[in-house]
């Protein structure tokens, strides 16, 4: 194995603005076709853009977020190409002169982490759609896209592997939704990747490139670069060249085939766009961006660590997504006597229970105040830790609070310590022999005699109390 | 009546001595009566114009005259309007009509006037004739048998046949102040930024600048007080443009001490001798009046023709892409697939003119010509904008003849696009500069009129106006009108 593999991303994100990139029309994913749009989305005569600031701003955050430099003064081009779902026959893009540029952001390796280059953020406008299948040999057009604000993140060819590769997008993708700058539902076209994917022999100087296409879930990223560096690698072994292309990954048959060689590639004719001024944002801008700027992952298990001694491991579960983060605040904010017996139910109890049922932390039917709720239940001793789990399993399948089924299922814990004398008096009754083993020094066997009453009082003892009173009348 | 102008229609309706109605039918009448022959209209709905004008007597009586009350306007077929086709004189937007109107056609409405209809002009303002269009060549009312300048010829011509009081037009390279030099009516081309260009068709957006074409100084500058102003709509319209009292600008006709540039580029050989003599006598005049004549230069004037000749195709390249038969326009019978449904729309719905500058455009912008063609040319833009900055240093305001030649006979050029492109040469530099340039009538060769054109700095439209208003006052030249069609000449 001699060959290093070298890989370049170039990931588009949607920016969630309410309207558009140079209008005022809606950016809601799923309406009616054509329903969400205006003479300057449909590229009309004499129409022209007005950019959404808003787009500029959030451009900035994440440039922020990635120790970018922020290009105080940045242009605006057009990339010119006939396309049925391009109204007006050009994108207006970025080219020379980006919002965002140099920038990085680390990644977590086998090793620890490494640093991945990001060479620029560009804003550009989004296409629309092309339906062609089972219309009769009709295409149809949607142009509710069209215009949908875009950032174009271009990292440099700083991965080594598609493991790299999967854990930098999945550090960016993280990186704007904590950033609240794209909803980056990959199934929604908000996040979507293209690779440029090279391989060469230790030492040597980089190979030539193919672009792969039309990667829209982590799992087809790894697939897809996977098959093109095996793919590669073969053709040179074979005596073969690789040759400059884009390519289009078939996530049905896990391949990829040639869409256009470099010969066939566009030339975009960019130039600059004539009916935008040079976008200017204020170094007081964008240190006001930086004030607003949101508490990053990495920031926030830190946090979780020490504020709320969780362990790592905890501290990382909780923080991989905002909305996880937030349903632990919400839980601790309920629960403030014991942020870790929060994170322990969370992240192994609950979290667990969700996977099980394919379900997001966003649709647990237990919401953080009812699980607060059973948290209570255990601290005051209602209820044990054991009983617990399956008040739990109740409570997300009936979405009952804890009291409820506690009541309704008569689970309330035993600490009437004259019922629990009852209890054991009948228990050593019951088991002679072992109480004489006792007696004679066989310590062990106290674990016997808890789990016998345990049994007994069908798990609703107290159990502090049930290992007390044991420690007494045993002995006799 | 037929060449009124615009301030006494005002009087007279004003004074209550017409309505708006009576002025919409006489105008009428004389489009019906002239139109056939100098195809300056390609669009007049009878009806919706008496509509505008019994709402604006109803206004006007109602809630007093608004700043343009009941006065006909004309505009150009490439302003955008709700009511009726919008064409840009194109076959590939026959039939098609924009469901909104262009920003300056809102404020004229909003100021009462009453939109006459919609003019002839070069197929997407490209040419200087007006004989681009797809509803055939306008016409030249001081002698029919020659065009009447262009792109917005049709515009010029209705204005200088009676047809109109006063009409809209756009300026690229020239395309008001050009046809109005040669029809003998005054044009504005105001400085870039000042007129919202949305809803306008574009044709090179960084030079492309909306104008009113008038019989007299005053009346473009009514006109000019409407049309002015921020529009958010437009991202090139400037938010904080200094304001100009254009009224009060035509009041102040003192050329006493005035600083007049005269670039010794724009006065050379191969110009009409005629054009040349009526220039220079329009400059003595300035001198009688009080004004000093300064000889300056400009000495990057000779690169200006071929830097807009790669700037402003290279736009429209990109502009006039959204042409392509698939959401408005025209669209080619039983196209076979993509393909052949983009080439054949363009190629049946664009004009040579058309083609041979989006070809222009599409070479100059290709990938290893860019820096060579360009980026050069903007690097020439550069420095014209710096010429005039320097001589801005030294006068006032600039004179320079519109157009080198007065207007030449349909047909004679129509094989020869270079030549025909140098009858901008006087014209381009400014737009390449985004200054202000005015045209007005300063005499004739061979009764055909010749325009003497006006620069000043950027925003100083005042200037303009006030050297203007004083040279026609102190002349008659205003007066004149082709007695084919029933003027003084």
């Amino acid at each position: 194995m001699n060959w290093e593999t070298v890989i370049g991303l170039e990931v588009h994100v949607q920016v969630n603005t309410n309207t558009k990139a140079f209008c005022g029309c809606s950016t809601a994913f799923g309406a009616e076709p054509n329903t969400q749009t205006c003479p300057v989305c449909l590229g009309m005569p004499g129409q022209l853009p007005v950019l959404n600031m808003e787009v500029a701003r959030k451009s900035v955050l994440t440039g922020l977020a990635i120790n970018a430099t922020i290009n105080l003064e940045s242009k605006f081009d057009r990339k010119n190409y006939f396309y049925p779902d391009l109204p007006k026959g050009y994108q207006i893009s970025q080219f020379p002169l980006p919002i965002v540029e140099h920038g990085y952001l680390d990644i977590p390796v086998a090793d620890g982490e490494k640093r991945i280059g990001i060479t620029r953020i560009h804003i550009e406008e989004d296409a629309g759609k092309s339906m062609h299948e089972g219309l009769d040999g009709v295409s149809h057009i949607d142009l509710n896209r069209s215009g949908v604000p875009l950032m174009e993140i271009v990292s440099e060819p700083d991965m080594r592997s598609a493991d790299e590769a999967v854990a930098y997008l999945k550090q960016l993708h993280q990186l704007v939704r904590f950033l609240d700058v794209s909803g980056a539902d990959m199934e929604k076209g908000q996040f979507r990747c293209d690779a440029n994917v090279s391989v060469r022999r230790f030492g040597e100087a980089l190979g030539t490139r193919a672009e792969l296409k039309n990667l829209n879930s982590f799992r087809f990223i790894k697939q897809a670069i996977d098959y093109e560096v095996a793919r590669q690698i073969e053709l040179i072994e074979d005596g073969g060249q690789v040759v400059q292309e884009t390519r289009l990954f078939d996530s049905a048959k896990g391949e990829s085939r040639s869409m256009r060689s470099k010969e066939e590639a566009h030339d975009y004719r960019y130039f600059p766009e004539p009916d935008l001024p040079p976008l200017r944002i204020s170094q007081e801008e964008v240190d006001g961006i930086r004030a607003g700027m949101p508490e990053l992952p990495g920031q926030l298990r830190e946090r979780f660590e020490s504020e709320f001694g969780l362990s790592s491991y905890d501290a990382d579960v909780l923080s991989q997504t905002l909305d996880l983060a937030g349903w632990y605040e919400s839980l601790v904010a309920a629960h403030p006597s014991d942020p870790k017996r929060c994170a322990n139910w969370m992240a192994n109890e609950l979290l667990g229970r969700l996977k099980e049922q394919g379900k997001d932390i966003a649709d647990s039917p237990v919401s953080a105040q009812d699980l607060a709720g059973l948290l209570d239940r255990i601290a005051d001793n209602t209820i044990s830790g054991k009983i617990a789990k399956d008040v739990l399993d109740a409570m997300m399948a009936t979405g009952e609070s804890a009291d409820a089924v506690i009541e309704s299922k008569g689970l309330k814990q035993v600490s009437d310590s004259g019922a629990i004398d009852t209890l054991i008096l009948q228990i050593m009754a019951d088991n002679p022999g072992q109480l004489e083993q006792f007696r004679a020094g066989k310590d062990k066997l106290f674990g016997f005699f808890v789990g016998q009453v345990m049994k007994a009082s069908k798990g609703q003892a107290n159990p502090g109390m049930v290992n007390q009173r044991l420690q007494d009348l045993l002995k006799g | 009546m037929p060449f009124s102008s615009l301030s006494d229609l005002k009087s007279q309706l004003d004074a209550g001595e017409t309505t708006a109605v009576e002025l919409a039918q006489r105008y009428l009448d004389r489009i019906d009566a002239h139109n056939g022959e100098l195809n300056a209209f390609v669009d007049v709905d009878h009806k919706h114009i008496i509509d505008q004008a019994k709402a604006s007597d109803a206004h006007r009586a109602k809630h007093g005259a608004r700043p343009l009350e009941g006065l006909p306007i004309a505009v150009k077929d490439i302003f955008c309007t709700q009511d009726g086709p919008t064409t840009c004189c194109s076959n590939i937007l026959k039939g098609f009509h924009a469901p909104y109107d262009a920003h300056v056609i809102t404020r004229l409405k909003n100021a009462g006037a009453i939109l006459v209809g919609k003019t002839n002009m070069d197929e997407f303002a490209m040419g200087s004739s007006t004989e681009t269009s797809a509803f055939g060549p306008c016409r030249n009312p001081w002698d029919v048998e020659r065009i009447p300048g262009g792109s917005s010829g049709g515009s010029a011509s209705a204005v200088a046949g009676g047809l109109v009081p006063a009409a809209l037009g756009t300026d690229t390279g020239g395309s008001i102040r050009q046809p109005a030099a040669v029809c003998g009516i005054t044009g504005l081309k105001p400085t870039y930024g000042r007129v919202s260009r949305r809803g306008i068709i574009a044709f090179a957006s960084s030079l492309d600048q909306a104008g009113p074409m008038t019989r007299t100084v005053r009346d473009t500058a009514m006109i000019s007080a409407i049309l002015c102003g921020h529009d958010s709509g437009d991202s090139t319209s400037v938010v904080n443009a200094p304001e100009i009292d254009w009224l009060a600008a035509c009041d102040s006709v003192d050329m006493k001490g005035l600083k007049i540039g005269k670039p010794k580029e724009y006065f050379v050989d191969g110009m009409d001798a005629g054009v040349r003599a009526a220039v220079e006598a329009a400059l003595a005049k300035c001198v009688e009046l009080g004004a000093e004549i300064v000889d300056i230069s400009l000495p990057h004037t000779k690169y200006a023709v071929a830097a807009y000749y790669v700037i402003a195709p290279s736009e429209a390249s990109a502009n006039l892409s959204r042409y392509d038969g698939v959401r408005f326009g025209k669209r080619c019978e039983n196209p076979q697939d993509l393909v052949d449904m983009y080439t054949r729309s363009r190629d049946e719905g664009f004009g040579s003119e058309v083609k041979r500058r989006i070809l222009t455009g599409t070479f100059a912008l290709s990938s290893g010509y860019y820096d060579a063609y360009y980026l050069k040319a903007q690097q020439v833009r550069t420095l014209i904008r710096q010429d005039f900055l320097d001589a801005f240093e030294k006068v006032d305001i600039i004179a320079t003849p519109t157009s080198p030649i007065p207007a030449f006979k349909i047909g004679e050029k129509t094989d020869d696009p270079i030549t025909m492109y140098l009858s901008d040469i006087f014209t381009i530099a400014l737009n390449l500069a985004g200054l202000p340039g005015m045209s007005q009538p300063c005499g004739f060769v061979e009764d055909l009129p010749v325009g003497l054109q006006w620069i000043a700095p950027a925003w100083r439209e005042d200037v303009l106006l006030s050297a203007a208003s004083a040279y026609e006052g102190a002349t008659d030249w205003t007066t004149k009108a082709p007695a084919a069609f029933g003027g003084e000449s």
